[in-house]
């Protein structure tokens, strides 16, 4: 894969973002080990990196459609905060291997979960 | 259980999900203020997004105090994906989400299984 395909993929995880919700990390991640050519560790570290002007233009849209409830949502980012550094001390101490299998059963929990809403909703 | 206990809950979970894997922890934070605070569909992806840009910010950070970031190739893919997250949240006003919501699962199963191999 080369940089084409990086753009192609960058742009369809902003769409996922936009349409799920979500930071878009599990196509960054992929996307930078495949087509760069990064470890995990360092992939997962520069989709966090990409997430952040990602987030910041989806919520931004989402406050103009009526979608966003501020208050909780700057809550919940706060209380995260000791989560997400316990998080990155973790990865940064085990072996690669058990990330990248993690990060796989972390892809098909995700896709369970989307099936599972699929499923419930009309 | 009181509100913010909830959400203190659902962010610690978001945030170890967060920075074990390089996501924002929208997986874990969408389904839970939909089943356990209530939320509408959309109010959770938008209320997700808002509390992201924290969580990715910190724990961005945290990669970048071990060398682990790299700027110019989160360039690459997050440039993109800002125009992306215009299309998306477009288009999540107006289309039903279970068709997108199954072909992403399948996706990240494709996905999934090249990372095992």
């Amino acid at each position: 894969m080369d940089l084409a395909g990086a753009l192609a993929i960058g742009f369809a995880a902003g769409v996922v973002a936009g349409m799920l919700g979500v930071g878009g990390g599990v196509l960054f991640v992929p996307a930078l080990v495949l087509a760069f050519g990064l470890g995990q560790v360092e992939a997962e570290a520069t989709s966090l990196a990409a997430i952040v002007p990602v987030a910041l233009v989806g919520a931004w849209r989402q406050k103009g459609y009526g979608n966003l409830r501020l208050r909780d949502g700057l809550l919940l980012g706060v209380l995260a905060a000791g989560g997400a550094i316990v998080g990155v001390v973790i990865v940064n101490a085990v072996p690669e291997r058990a990330i990248e299998l993690g990060f796989a059963a972390l892809l098909l929990f995700v896709a369970s979960q989307l099936v599972r809403r699929a499923w419930r909703t009309d | 259980m009181p509100h913010v206990l909830r959400l203190a809950v659902i962010g610690t979970a978001a945030g170890l999900f967060s920075g074990l894997f390089g996501v924002g922890g929208g997986t874990v934070i969408v389904p839970l203020l939909i089943i356990w605070l209530g939320y509408g569909e959309r109010e959770a992806t938008g209320t997700s997004l808002a509390a992201i840009v924290i969580i990715a910010s910190i724990a961005a950070a945290a990669q970048a105090a071990y060398g682990n970031v790299d700027w110019l190739k989160a360039a690459f893919v997050g440039i993109p994906a800002v125009g992306g997250v215009l299309a998306g949240t477009a288009l999540q006003q107006r289309v039903p989400q279970r068709t997108v919501s199954l072909a992403f699962a399948s996706l990240l199963v494709a996905i999934a299984i090249t990372l095992v191999l």
